[in-house]
């Protein structure tokens, strides 16, 4: 008898072990390189009634909309947002020119409570625009040419740093008893047997890097959640995985996603240089007619400059390296006169959707959706992501909170499903800026530089995004890189230390850190492919285009062969090797929570 | 119930780049991330496993300075500390103050045992543990490596990392022991610790209703950076790198 109370419960531990079902975890015995099988461990499970993966401005949007209902309405619903970067903002990075029209609708009273003492008097927005300015940059010379109608920012929007922003949306989202918690990283979806999302494991702490587990193990939690949001950024890795699982891209009929790295630095300069609130965004050299992309200068307050360059990822030369094409931007007269005798205070890089409405997959899924621009609402010939993205924070915010009420009140407990995000979504302003900019973009990939704008001032001025043609994305970003022996090498000159550096210096700069003995986060589907397809037939472009050195070809001491040396405690989070990989063989997962740059003022 | 007392310090984070202010008067920490000081983690993690193995049966960690040093007690209720203390005050403290005001919360607490970090990484000081142990007339064992408890014999063997290597101390309790980089490996915060010590108190209290002045008695004049270290440069023959000794650097 006592022998089946002891088999009954083990019964049990195991139904419940078995009600999640996943692909790496604890819970499963683990071979260490010694070979022994160490015991698995159930992992604890955390409740809540909504859980958002990334601490971003649509997550952390989703999270204050949803308290701000639950206040109104006086319930009592739990929700937690995790970062994976090492406090709030660490891992946010954008140019930033911000339009406040979502901020508006999350606080409509800020502007008149930014008074000493008042609810808004620290909100980091304190620089407006205050011109505008549009330049065609060849090797020496600028031309200044009309300013687009989407790059009119005078008077309306405001420069600040996102990075800034999102820590008080933090702090203000914490004040309203959301549970942020930094340093957790969001490890794999967790599944119910009816193929609905219940909620994410976060990693477990504490494995080294040949998978033994440290003195310092801790396991993760498994984050259960009667609805997850997803707002992981550009190619959010728990946001690809949903994308395979549930077919997203297919069932909406989308586009594949277009991508481009940015590369940005924040610059301390000389008074004399200094214009705050000028913006200018600049198209042409250093990048060729083929080349899509545009650098920025913006100036915000107190001596700081906000520069970058922004590279689209279907450049089809394999020796391309956007950190070098942005050195070389930094050496144009334009840009040198206003940063030369100054400091550089950080440096990052991040990839952003180019895609637009054309590659937005389904919204929605059984337990989850995805927000910001996991899903990809950024409006390219605006390069403005943060407005729609907040927006999107805040709709799913109200359909989760208006669903959990119904079920609620109905009793019924179980993963929800939002109905109306993706309907909502549809008739907002959201996507009517898309709709009107959608096919300003593929112009460009299609037609080069001057026919893309030729067709960009069509699509703007003449039609004004009522054409009834949608350009599509013929083809995925890393689909277009061709071979190296049809390509000559791009060569690319020394960095001279004072206003162009190395990727090492560069990469001091951002602040980026990880644990280095834990197992390395980048996976090889084929170890042996760098080596046979990567080096031979592209010149290993992941050397060329990953702007923290992590990838490196090194001779190997036996062979003498070139061998792919991976330093993965580099690792900027951008993306760029999960979405330019010829053969898609990277695969970008999620490393020990905390570790990733320290962006502060990107 | 003996408890035992860790003092924890916000710091500018140990991976942070850190800036001068314009007018040279400090370390602009504008947009700066703060942490626990790495030393006083790895004080509070030996606390956590004292009180695991038994030797001690409450830790209580205390943290002086303004509002935001509360986030450095939660984090150290979320290792697992029990409770927290903090002195709540806006002025700069020096390390003399700081171990005045740990010396009077221990004549109040009564602790077996005040576990600090060696230094904090901001002011390298290097001195409070020192300090504490003299107001209070305690034995001191700096730089712990090791450390074990006889609770019976009411005394504690700690390792210490000298430059000649390591020596090795017997002391009475109560005593201060201040902690070094090998001693071990803190713990890391579990979610559901997060969440728990958010439950946890936080007892408030000030300089004045402990009785202790803490005017500052120094006065920063200037903080300036280090000079750029200039480039080296490669030569070709022992002769000339004696010519550049003699003629450039002067030294021979």
């Amino acid at each position: 008898m006592f022998g089946l109370g002891l088999l009954a419960r083990a019964a049990r531990q195991h139904q419940l072990q078995c009600t999640v079902s996943r692909l790496f975890s604890s819970c499963r015995p683990l071979a260490a390189a010694t070979g022994a099988v160490q015991q698995a461990q159930p992992r604890e499970q955390l409740q809540y009634d909504l859980c958002i993966v990334g601490a971003g401005p649509a997550g952390l949007s989703a999270a204050i909309r949803f308290k701000q209902l639950c206040k109104e309405d006086n319930r009592d619903l739990s929700v937690c947002v995790i970062e994976k970067g090492s406090e709030v903002g660490a891992h946010i990075l954008s140019g930033n020119v911000f339009e406040p029209r979502a901020l508006d609708e999350l606080f409509p009273k800020w502007s008149e409570q930014q008074g000493e003492g008042q609810a808004f008097a620290d909100l980091p927005l304190r620089q407006k625009a205050t011109a505008d300015r549009f330049y065609m940059l060849t090797q020496g010379s600028s031309i200044r040419l009309p300013n687009p109608p989407q790059m009119k920012n005078r008077g309306k929007n405001y420069i600040i740093s996102l990075s800034e922003l999102t820590r008080w949306l933090a702090k203000h989202a914490e004040e309203q008893g959301v549970d942020v918690f930094p340093g957790f990283a969001g490890k794999e979806v967790l599944y119910d047997w009816h193929n609905a999302v219940v909620g994410v494991a976060t990693g477990d702490m504490g494995i080294a890097k040949d998978g033994s587990r440290k003195p310092s193990y801790t396991p993760g939690v498994d984050l259960m959640a009667r609805l997850t949001l997803f707002g992981e950024g550009a190619r959010g890795s728990l946001s690809q995985s949903l994308m395979q699982h549930y077919g997203l891209r297919e069932a909406a009929g989308a586009s594949p996603q277009t991508y481009a790295l940015g590369l940005k630095e924040v610059w301390e300069v000389p008074e004399e240089q200094h214009q705050p609130g000028l913006v200018v965004h600049t198209v042409g050299y250093p990048l060729d007619n083929s080349t899509y992309g545009g650098g920025w200068i913006y100036h915000m307050e107190g001596r700081r400059v906000s520069l970058g360059l922004v590279v689209g990822l279907d450049y089809a030369n394999p020796s391309l390296s956007p950190y070098q094409e942005f050195q070389a931007f930094k050496r144009h007269p334009l840009v040198a006169a206003t940063i030369v005798g100054g400091t550089c205070l950080q440096y990052g890089a991040r990839s952003l959707n180019e895609g637009g409405l054309q590659s937005i997959p389904k919204l929605a899924f059984p337990g989850g959706a995805l927000i910001g621009c996991s899903a990809g609402f950024l409006n390219t010939p605006k390069i403005k992501g943060t407005h729609t993205a907040m927006k999107s924070g805040i709709v799913a915010g109200e359909e989760a909170f208006r669903a959990l009420g119904l079920a609620d009140d109905a009793g019924k407990k179980g993963p929800i499903t939002l109905r109306n995000y993706a309907d909502r979504m549809e008739v907002s302003w959201v996507y009517q800026e898309l709709e009107r900019a959608r096919n300003i973009r593929p112009g460009f990939s299609k037609w080069g530089l001057w026919g893309g704008m030729a067709n960009a001032a069509l699509s703007t001025y003449l039609l004004r995004g009522r054409e009834p043609w949608t350009l599509k994305h013929r083809h995925a970003d890393h689909e277009a890189t061709k071979l190296a022996r049809d390509w000559p090498p791009k060569d690319y000159p020394k960095p001279d230390g004072v206003t162009t550096f190395d990727i090492p210096t560069s990469l001091y700069r951002s602040g980026t850190n990880h644990n280095h003995d834990q197992p390395p986060h980048l996976v090889l589907a084929d170890p042996g492919l760098p080596e046979v397809v990567n080096h031979p037939q592209y010149g290993g472009p992941e050397a060329k285009y990953c702007p923290a050195g992590v990838y490196e070809y090194a001779a190997d001491e036996a062979s003498g062969r070139p061998r792919l040396v991976i330093n993965a405690q580099n690792c900027l989070h951008c993306k760029a090797c999960s979405i330019k990989d010829p053969r898609q063989n990277i695969t970008w997962t999620v490393p020990e929570g905390g570790g990733g740059p320290n962006y502060t003022i990107m | 119930m003996s408890k035992v007392l860790v003092a924890v310090k916000r710091v500018i984070d140990y991976n942070a780049r850190v800036r001068i202010k314009p007018d040279k008067s400090g370390v602009d920490l504008t947009n700066v991330k703060m942490s626990m000081n790495p030393f006083c983690e790895i004080a509070v993690e030996e606390a956590l496993r004292l009180r695991e193995s038994k030797a001690v049966d409450e830790v209580v960690a205390v943290s002086l300075g303004p509002q935001q040093v509360q986030e450095t007690l939660r984090t150290a209720l979320a290792m697992g500390a029990d409770r927290a203390i903090h002195v709540s005050t806006e002025q700069q403290l020096e390390p003399l103050a700081v171990a005045k005001l740990l010396a009077a919360l221990a004549r109040r607490e009564q602790p077996l045992l005040c576990l600090l970090g060696k230094q904090a990484i901001d002011g390298d000081n290097n001195q409070t543990g020192q300090m504490l142990a003299g107001l209070l007339s305690w034995p001191q064992a700096t730089f712990a490596s090791k450390v074990e408890l006889d609770k019976a014999a009411g005394s504690a063997k700690v390792t210490r990392e000298v430059d000649g290597g390591l020596e090795t101390l017997s002391c009475q309790l109560p005593a201060v022991i201040t902690t070094d980089l090998r001693l071990n490996e803190p713990r890391y915060a579990t979610l559901p610790n997060i969440m728990k010590a958010k439950k946890k108190s936080i007892a408030k209290l000030t300089p004045q209703e402990l009785g202790v002045d803490v005017t500052q008695q120094l006065v920063t004049l200037q903080v300036e950076e280090p000079a750029q270290r200039k480039g080296g440069v490669v030569l070709g023959s022992v002769a000339q790198l004696v010519e550049k000794l003699h003629k450039e650097a002067k030294v021979i």
